[in-house]
């Protein structure tokens, strides 16, 4: 039975999915199922429940949107964009959820421009192991009351709560965005020489850029950059992407190209064989092949184990999954 | 400057004079680990570090350590823990919330000898530095290579990078670049049981649960950051600076919501009204107009190419809100000086009242022009000078309550207006701080905004920190929720430190 506040003023939708999600056997919440396999695969056994769906309020004046959690990235993107806004969220489509990006936490391809999706999430509303329904953040673009659930749900795989609703920060869609193709042009000197690029990918030989602004403001970048590494020209949007996804420090990309033996003894990261592309500056690299596994300290387990018995004491919220490891990434 | 100390439900506890208590294991253990010149028990000390820049008192400092490196942090959080006792993390003491004051007697750790800017990273867009670096060091540092650090508080002149990432603040500039949380990469931290944690980290997204997001604006909670990775931002190529003034407060207001509707996101929108801008012209005569009852000072910037675009999309909705005047500056040195008017703000209030009192609520931006309105009106009822200075971008109001403490029953009229704004914010749709925190400030209205469910969710947050309650405790949560008893840590422990 799920027990919702009396003080607290929920919609039906919300109080609906904390009874379906109930109070006792496992569960998870599946979106569209495209980053499904990001921590584990579900325990056997779990139950699957769906979030709630639809945009609640849209004020494009305030730039926040209130959207539930099982609303389509396709659907709130498009909405926004009717308003020439746009969110932190990816834009590429297929069913992705709202909730389901939040909770696998990963960033826009051109994050440099939409900001960190971790930084856009104003408010949260999940439904808890024990069936509550609980609000942490704040409805304003800037708040510091009280602890930040907001944060410590961005990225937790769904493992602490179920997110149920949630308020978004949006952003101007910039008048002018424009892709970029250089080949064999240095993508670190090209990061450098522009002052707020959206995106700088590398793929060992080719370089893309996207900058975004007033229509003279890209022009006069896309000077500059020619200036200072020479020809670019204009192309629809990123290259293809391999289908693995790694962090590493920005800095370490620059060993991407070098020979093994080239490469500092210090670094730890060890770097992809196959094909790649690299966001200079950020240092996500989509490779052929995934990320080996990364180390986490024994402080940092005890912590998180700590974290996850306060909000999921029976391990009941989606077993099998495990923010700490790299598996299906 | 000379703020008023209210008693909440506290006596003053101190007693500076009393002889130490040299033969204490506590205090010798923290000598060994230190040195004793770094272990301070002296009442000046003491007395000095009880108080923060807020209004708030609480009861004694303790013990106040000096650490200069995180084994000595991880020193004094052991020596803690052996012997039962609180820590509270400290850097300059302006936080405005009474985040760094002790309640009881706990050991204060005061940061600000950890001072050092460690490795400037250009590769990665960081710098790490200790925790006791000035705000505004670190900005003189970074301009010269052609960066900056984002987070601009009024008060960087003396606050320190370990008290932005407690109080996750804000200033002007965040605006478009966002407060502290969007700064910093990762953290190093001694929680409680002297176990020193890597919290987030230089790569892109970092593994698990978000622990560095939590830990900033966490008002010393979680423990002690010892070092901290805070990205650098480049310096613009072009500024734009205006200066518009109106007839109205309301003018103004609906001037920022304006120009935000008009998807226009300037790097910093500040609305001064006509006293705050009185005071700051006597005092270092910034140019503002005295004639004006409100000034909004904006700012763009980016590349010079389209800079003008943005600069006179603002002047036009300033227009439209009827603008008195639209004033560019024509300068470094007259941008330099519209923005000195700002920022020495506060110190120009210090300079016509001998109290104030500032408030820190977010409203809708939509709903500014009303909230202040109820703000003057609040003020009035209650016989108090109220003045508004404010990051209005954001919805971020900043009332300040001017009074003169020596007048019998002012202080009360003060709490009690406080309040009222509060009221006034929450019913708007807004929450309760912006940038200064809940410390012990607010606690008492945290069940306004949250449910007895929410709040029990942050406190087991925090226990996953903080399992035995002794980083800052009393703080933030409200009574009945925190893992502290708030009125016990009020009174001082007999026959130690009193
Ligand atoms: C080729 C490709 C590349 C992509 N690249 C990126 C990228 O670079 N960056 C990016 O952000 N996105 C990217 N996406 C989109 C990404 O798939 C979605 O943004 C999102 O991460 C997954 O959403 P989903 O609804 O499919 O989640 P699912 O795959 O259904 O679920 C993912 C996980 O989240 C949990 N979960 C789902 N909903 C909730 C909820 N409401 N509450 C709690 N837990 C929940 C699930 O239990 C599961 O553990 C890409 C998609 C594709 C196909
Ligand atoms: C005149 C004036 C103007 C101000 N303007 C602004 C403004 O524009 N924007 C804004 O956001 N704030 C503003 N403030 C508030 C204040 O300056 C900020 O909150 C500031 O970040 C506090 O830094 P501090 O070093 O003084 O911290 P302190 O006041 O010493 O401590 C603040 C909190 O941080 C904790 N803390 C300190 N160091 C550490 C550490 N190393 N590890 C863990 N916890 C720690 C303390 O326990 C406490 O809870 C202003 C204050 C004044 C007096």
């Amino acid at each position: 039975m799920a027990k919702i506040d009396a003080d607290t003023k929920i919609d039906r939708a919300l109080t609906e999915f904390a009874e379906r999600l109930g109070a006792d056997d496992p569960v998870a919440v599946v979106g569209g199922r495209t980053k499904w396999e990001v921590g584990g695969a579900p325990a056997d056994g779990t139950r699957m429940v769906a979030a709630p769906t639809g945009i609640v309020s849209y004020l494009p004046s305030e730039m926040v949107a209130v959207v539930r959690a099982g609303t389509t990235i396709t659907e709130l993107q498009s909405a926004l964009a009717d308003a020439g806004q746009r969110s932190a969220l990816p834009y590429w489509g297929n069913g992705s959820t709202v909730g389901g990006a939040l909770a696998v936490g990963q960033n826009s391809l051109d994050v440099l421009g939409r900001g960190r999706l971790r930084a856009s999430l104003l408010q949260v509303r999940y439904v808890s192991a024990d069936g509550h329904i609980i609000t942490g953040g704040g409805p304003t673009v800037k708040n510091v009351t009280g602890f930040d659930l907001p944060r410590l749900m961005v990225g937790s795989l769904g493992t602490l709560g179920s997110l149920a609703e949630v308020i978004l920060r949006t952003n101007p869609i910039p008048d002018t965005m424009r892709w970029l193709r250089g080949q064999g042009i240095d993508p670190f000197a090209a990061f450098d020489a522009l002052f707020r690029p959206s995106a700088v990918l590398w793929d060992g030989k080719t370089t893309w850029i996207k900058i975004e602004g007033h229509r003279v403001d890209v022009d006069a970048e896309q000077a500059a950059l020619v200036r200072r590494v020479g020809p670019v020209e204009e192309v629809d949007g990123p290259p293809e992407l391999p289908a693995h996804r790694w962090s590493l420090a920005p800095r370490e990309l620059r060993h991407l190209d070098q020979p093994i033996t080239d490469r500092p003894k210090t670094s730890n990261p060890t770097y992809p064989v196959g094909r790649y592309v690299a966001s200079i500056g950020v240092g996500t690299v989509w490779a052929s092949e995934p990320q080996p596994a990364r180390s986490v300290s024994d402080a940092i387990r005890t912590v998180a184990a700590r974290m996850k018995a306060e909000f999921d004491p029976t391990g009941r919220l989606n077993p099998g999954r495990d923010p700490y490891t790299t598996a299906g990434m | 400057m000379v703020l008023n100390r209210v008693v909440e439900g506290a006596k003053r506890l101190v007693s500076p004079d009393r002889p130490t208590t040299s033969g204490d294991p506590l205090l010798d253990q923290l000598r060994g680990a230190l040195t004793a010149d770094r272990v301070h028990l002296d009442g000046v000390q003491r007395s000095l570090l009880s108080h923060d820049a807020s209004v708030f008192e609480g009861g004694v400092a303790g013990p106040v350590c000096y650490p200069t490196s995180v084994d000595e942090v991880v020193a004094i959080m052991k020596i803690a823990d052996e012997h039962g006792r609180a820590v509270v993390p400290r850097g300059a003491g302006t936080g405005l919330a009474g985040g760094a004051i002790p309640l009881g007697a706990p050991i204060v750790v005061a940061m600000t000898k950890m001072n050092r800017i460690l490795d400037l990273d250009i590769d990665n867009r960081i710098v790490w530095v200790q925790p006791g670096v000035i705000n505004l060091d670190l900005t003189r540092y970074l301009r010269p290579l052609g960066y900056h650090f984002a987070p601009d508080p009024s008060s960087q002149q003396v606050c320190t990078i370990g008290g932005n990432v407690a109080n996750n603040s804000g200033g002007p500039h965040c605006l478009a670049y966002g407060v502290t949380n969007a700064h910093v990469v990762a953290i190093e931290a001694v929680v409680p049981s002297g176990d020193v944690l890597a919290l987030g980290g230089l790569d892109a997204e970092p593994l698990g649960f978000d622990l560095r997001g939590i830990f900033v604006g966490s008002e010393g909670t979680l423990g002690i950051a010892t070092k901290v990775a805070v990205t650098i931002t480049k310096n613009p190529p072009s500024v734009r600076t205006l200066l518009l003034s109106f007839d109205s407060v309301r003018d103004a207001a609906n001037t920022v919501s304006g120009v935000i509707a008009a998807g226009v996101v300037p790097a910093a929108m500040e609305v001064m009204d006509a006293k705050i801008t009185a005071a700051v012209e006597h005092y270092v005569g910034a140019g503002y107009p005295l004639d004006a009852e409100a000034v909004l000072l904006a700012e763009v910037d980016g590349s010079e190419a389209g800079i003008d675009i943005d600069a006179d999309r603002i002047a036009d909705v300033g227009r439209e809100h009827n603008a008195t005047e639209v004033r560019f500056a024509k300068s470094e040195d007259e941008r330099a000086l519209l923005w000195k008017g700002r920022k020495t703000a506060f110190g120009a209030i210090a300079q016509i009242a001998p109290d104030y009192y500032l408030h820190d609520t977010v409203v809708p931006r939509s709903k500014l022009a009303d909230v202040l309105e109820e703000v003057y009106a609040i003020a009035e009822r209650h016989d108090l000078l109220v003045m508004n200075v404010f990051h209005a971008g954001d919805g971020n109001l900043h009332p300040l309550l001017i009074f003169d403490g020596r007048e019998p029953g002012v202080l009360a009229r003060v709490h009690a207006a406080g309040d009222e704004i509060i009221s006034a914010s929450l019913a708007a749709g807004g929450v309760l701080s912006g940038e200064h925190g809940i410390g012990v400030e607010k606690q008492k209205f945290m069940d306004d905004m949250f449910s007895h469910a929410d709040l029990d969710h942050q406190n087991r947050l925090r226990r996953a920190f903080d399992p035995t309650c002794r980083a800052n405790p009393g703080k933030v949560l409200p009574m009945g929720h925190s893992c502290a008893d708030i009125q016990a840590l009020r009174r001082v422990p007999s026959g130690v430190w009193g």
